[in-house]
């Protein structure tokens, strides 16, 4: 629980668990129990959503993971799945159901659209990646992914989620207090959306910029 | 079916004022269209659904395309007699004109009742500005009115008589039209890690300037 260094290895701790001694702290119990019962919200934008409903039904088994509980509503939602290439027309409404979605809450961009628009990133009309307006916790890259790459993308954010310390300055959004946790909803512009990103959330990485390529 | 030179004539009969244009099509595929006039053209599709030898019932595709201005240069050779009496000498002339810009609008036909088809016709706009309406067939085939609204939005043609004619695929407040070729995308290019071609090039605007060269060091002896 607190900044120091705990008293007991995690190796030792297993190893007392073998043996049928169950040592925890609130940090381990509190996010066992959130990474365990992620909760999806039932929401998806092209082929990719279909790849997300195989996952779900009974050959590939989210539930195997806790988090077949497909929320109809954004209010009671853990989990936003960007499943499929989002348009410049759609992005509005997914930064405003991200909002709606109460904290804590998780963001996994699956697909290359999601990710960067895709194969369609030269066109008018779709978003160069939702990463510009919202945060995104996992990468799943694939066109689309197979099932058990979202499934695997769903350890990984359990594994996310488990590692996360609840106190100190790497806490989760939604035990601090000096972070803005809403995402401004773009608008629509004349040319295009207004504003085109959100700098809070994003900025070109300055490291892919290659100078020699200038 | 009737090749487009009989349909032209028969369509030429029936509508005397009409100005109806055979645009042969050179490619293999040898699908020659007519062009209507704005005047007529709602006449002529109703006369093409409803006359029982043609029967053209269903309108299957509705597109755009966009003819910028063009420079057209032509080269011809004129005989110019020698002045001094000699024999008269071929001389090549070129001259140059400019072909202004237009929209145009194509519809497919079908005939589901004859099974026959395609019949193209084409709508042609004054200009790529100003001038930019066609009648609507939309009261002729309901199966154009959401494609026309696709044509409105990405080209810019206005189609008169049009039920409901509004953008379908961009926002309401969105001004341009994205399927023109002269169109201006917004400069999203800030991030591409592979890039290559054409966004190479759009890419590159965005990339540091180049640290000033190092002065180059003195030539050791």
């Amino acid at each position: 629980m607190s900044d120091a260094a705990p008293a007991i290895s995690q190796e030792e701790r297993d190893e007392l668990r073998r043996h049928g001694i169950l040592l925890t702290s609130l940090e381990e119990l509190y996010n066992w129990g959130r990474s365990h019962s992620v909760w999806p919200l039932n929401f998806g934008l092209a082929c990719c959503a279909i790849e997300m409903i195989a996952a779900s039904m009974a050959r590939y088994d989210i539930a195997r993971f806790g988090s077949e509980v497909f929320r109809p509503s954004p209010r009671q939602a853990d989990l936003l799945i960007v499943s499929g290439t989002v348009t410049k027309k759609m992005a509005p409404q997914v930064v405003r159901l991200w909002n709606q979605m109460p904290e804590p809450k998780y963001c996994i961009a699956m697909g290359a659209c999601a990710i960067s628009g895709g194969p369609f990133k030269q066109g008018y009309n779709v978003l160069k990646g939702i990463d510009r307006f919202i945060p995104v916790d996992i990468y799943i890259p694939g066109c689309p992914p197979r099932p058990e790459a979202l499934l695997h993308g769903l350890v990984q954010l359990q594994a996310k989620i488990s590692g996360q310390a609840i106190t100190g300055p790497d806490a989760p959004r939604h035990l601090r207090s000096d972070i803005e946790c809403d995402c401004p909803v773009p608008e629509f512009g004349a040319h295009d959306l207004e504003p085109p990103q959100n700098p809070a959330v994003w900025t070109p990485p300055p490291s892919l910029v290659r100078p020699d390529k200038a | 079916m009737e090749t487009v030179e009989q349909l032209r004539d028969r369509l030429l009969a029936r509508f005397p004022g009409a100005s109806v244009t055979v645009i042969s099509n050179p490619s293999p595929s040898a699908q020659h269209s007519l062009l209507l006039d704005h005047a007529h053209a709602r006449e002529i599709a109703l006369y093409l659904r409803d006359e029982p030898a043609l029967k053209f019932d269903q309108c299957s595709n509705v597109t755009g395309i966009d003819w910028p201005e063009k420079e057209i240069t032509e080269t011809t050779k004129v005989t110019v007699p020698d002045p001094a009496g000699g024999p008269p000498k071929v001389v090549a002339q070129t001259t140059k004109r400019r072909e202004p810009g237009y929209l145009e609008v194509v519809y497919h036909l079908y005939s589901l009742a004859l099974r026959q088809g395609p019949i193209i016709l084409r709508l042609r706009t004054g200009n790529r500005a100003d001038a930019v309406a066609v009648p609507s067939l939309t009261p002729v085939w309901r199966s154009c009115e959401f494609q026309e609204r696709e044509v409105f939005d990405l080209f810019g043609v206005t189609f008169e008589g049009h039920p409901d004619l509004r953008r379908i695929l961009m926002w309401d407040g969105f001004k341009d039209h994205p399927m023109r070729r002269d169109y201006a995308e917004p400069d999203d290019y800030e991030w591409e890690p592979t890039p290559h071609g054409d966004v190479l090039a759009k890419a590159k605007k965005h990339y540091p300037e180049k640290p000033a060269a190092e002065p180059a060091k003195e030539a050791k002896p």
